[in-house]
């Protein structure tokens, strides 16, 4: 059924031309597929600005972050994204169990869109428990470690 | 004729290859990750396939899962985008023994641009100019090769690219320290620990040049200056490259064609070089065997339509461009919208955009897969669009440009929009010409 992109940037120039040369602040069009919202820019002096929405993209609330509640001694996800334990695959884990972490001590590291975050313990302490498995998806502000 | 396209890639760069490939009449197949599976150009392409779960060694880069798919697809030619898979000789070659055509160069300049070494004696051999340096295989011969060509020096990855794995060392005393961690580096990045060392330029601007050839003949569209970079990612893109002597900007141009003659290349590449800011002399660092992300401002000045380009050669057509057909206008500045924390070291910042306001108007583009209610995964690269403007000179450009970013309201993740508002209103880049240097001196 998409058989034609709906306009491209030149359609877009032209259009915006047209409402700038007009009375009119804005174009708000909508169709089965899609919503266009061309409008004089908030707090911009001069231009539009191009807003879109697609019928189908991005269900509502399909990764509602899931409230975490505060836990005092669980060290958090810094950032979305893959928890790792070690380094490296085969690497020793960063901290077992009974370790003793101080505030910099980096417990393990979050991969996200392909960069190595580190996660520090931010107090010191003894690592009780690793709560979430190596190489698992976690949300941020997720608990990884308790602390004691 | 190719008349089902796979795209083996997602987001800008599959929305702009779908475009171009429905207007040409092909049909689209989109390999998508189920993180991605509602994603713009998921919704855009004629069919979808599912390569699995979210994380790209899963799904975006197994060779066996992509190639299976555009099989099952029934698909007759595959474009790779950038990165992922599009430069991988394996995956060419993969795709080659299932009888479909691969949108891209011959297997063999895969093999002899993916290895930075080779790709470097293929230049000599073309006569380019390079930086002093040049194998090292032993600690020995490094410091051999590092006492032959003096400090500042760089370490680089020889399988290397995006920046991993290479290192500066600024003294002699630093030298093992920082060829353990280039080479942990290298290793981790590409499973090939091997570094090559070359000279530092300090005041050095990144300057490329957009190639197209069918094997027998080839043409230059012009140059592009990416030299705003972070962590040797390019922010800012620019065509042609600016402040610089008519004759420096066509010897560049020159030296990229008889590179691209001499291995037959076929195809869309560019061959990047470095630039001596001072005098303009210039050194061939690499060639890049695919689209780039910022080839749109060369689209912008020249008027051709680069994807179309590829898909028209890989379905085993001449060029029909020649060299004195393409007449660039204007000038084009790109800069990259990535959900990323600009004030915390650049930090990704994955998330749901709950706001999606682009500039629009004359001389504007925005090549995006993300509108309101988009999801950015945190298992890919942090390119939310790119705004490209278009000017009669490079000063309209710039007022274009600063005006654009005035408007633009990226919200629910942070976005590096106002650092390139503030990169805009900077005298020097106004000025035109800065160093690789131009960030991290950029006023706060």
């Amino acid at each position: 059924m998409n058989d034609d992109l709906p306009l491209n940037a030149e359609d877009i120039a032209e259009i915006t031309a047209i409402i700038e040369a007009s009375p009119y602040r804005e174009l708000d069009l909508s169709t089965r597929r899609f919503r266009l919202r061309l409008a004089r820019a908030d707090g911009a002096e001069t231009g539009l600005t191009q807003e879109w929405q697609w019928a189908g993209s991005a269900p509502e609330a399909a990764a509602a972050e899931a409230a975490h509640t505060a836990d005092p001694d669980a060290v958090a996800a810094p950032l979305p994204g893959t928890f790792y334990h070690a380094p490296q695959p085969g690497a020793p884990p960063f901290v077992a169990v009974g370790d003793v972490v101080g505030p910099e001590t980096v417990v393990g590291i979050v991969e996200t869109m392909k960069l190595m975050n580190p996660v520090h313990a931010g107090r010191a302490g003894t690592v009780a428990e690793l709560i979430v498995p190596n190489a698992t998806m976690v949300a941020k502000g997720q608990p990884l470690i308790r602390l004691a | 004729m190719i008349r089902r396209l796979f795209i083996a890639n997602r987001g800008e760069i599959a929305l702009r290859v779908i475009r171009t490939a429905k207007a040409m009449g092909m049909t689209t197949v989109l390999g998508v990750s189920s993180a991605d599976a509602t994603s713009l150009p998921a919704l855009m392409a004629d069919e979808t396939v599912l390569l699995g779960p979210g994380p790209s060694s899963q799904s975006y880069l197994s060779v066996q899962q992509v190639v299976a798919a555009m099989v099952a697809a029934k698909c007759d030619a595959v474009h790779p985008g950038y990165g992922f898979l599009s430069e991988n000789a394996a995956f060419a070659r993969a795709v080659a023994e299932a009888g479909i055509r691969f949108v891209g160069p011959e297997i063999a300049t895969l093999e002899g641009m993916g290895d930075k070494l080779a790709a470097r004696a293929l230049a000599l051999e073309a006569g380019l100019p390079v930086l002093p340096g040049g194998e090292a295989a032993t600690r020995a011969a490094v410091h051999a090769r590092a006492a032959e060509i003096g400090y500042p020096l760089l370490l680089k990855a020889v399988a290397g690219g995006g920046g991993k794995g290479m290192r500066r060392v600024d003294r002699a005393e630093d030298l093992d320290v920082v060829l353990d961690m280039a080479q942990a580096e290298a290793q981790a990045a590409f499973g090939n620990a091997a570094v090559y060392v070359e000279r530092f330029v300090a005041k050095g601007r990144h300057v490329e040049v957009q190639l197209l050839g069918d094997g027998t003949h080839a043409i230059h569209l012009g140059t592009r200056d990416c030299s705003i970079q972070r962590r040797f990612q390019k922010l800012v893109e620019e065509a042609p490259a600016p402040a610089m002597p008519e004759a420096a900007r066509a010897g560049i141009e020159e030296a990229a064609v008889r590179l691209a003659r001499h291995i037959r290349y076929r195809g869309a590449g560019t061959a990047e070089f470095l630039v001596d800011a001072t005098d303009f002399s210039f050194y061939f660092l690499e060639l890049n065997a695919r689209i780039q992300v910022e080839h749109p401002v060369t689209e912008a000045i020249t008027g051709v339509d680069l994807v179309e380009q590829q898909l028209l050669v890989a379905s085993g057509k001449a060029l029909t461009l020649t060299q004195a057909m393409v007449r660039p206008v204007g000038h084009a500045i790109e800069v990259r919208i990535n959900a990323e924390d600009p004030d915390a070291d650049f930090r990704p910042a994955p998330g749901r955009i709950t706001r999606a306001a682009w500039p629009a108007g004359p001389g504007i583009r925005v090549d995006t897969h993300i509108a309101a209610g988009g999801e950015v995964p945190p298992f890919y690269d942090s390119l939310l669009g790119k705004l490209i403007v278009h000017g009669a000179s490079r000063e309209e450009a710039v007022v274009r440009l600063q005006s654009a970013l005035a408007r633009i309201r990226i919200e629910g993740v942070p976005t590096t929009a106002g650092l390139h508002a503030r990169i805009a209103a900077d005298p020097r880049f106004a000025a035109g010409g800065v160093d690789t240097g131009f960030l991290t001196g950029l006023a706060q």
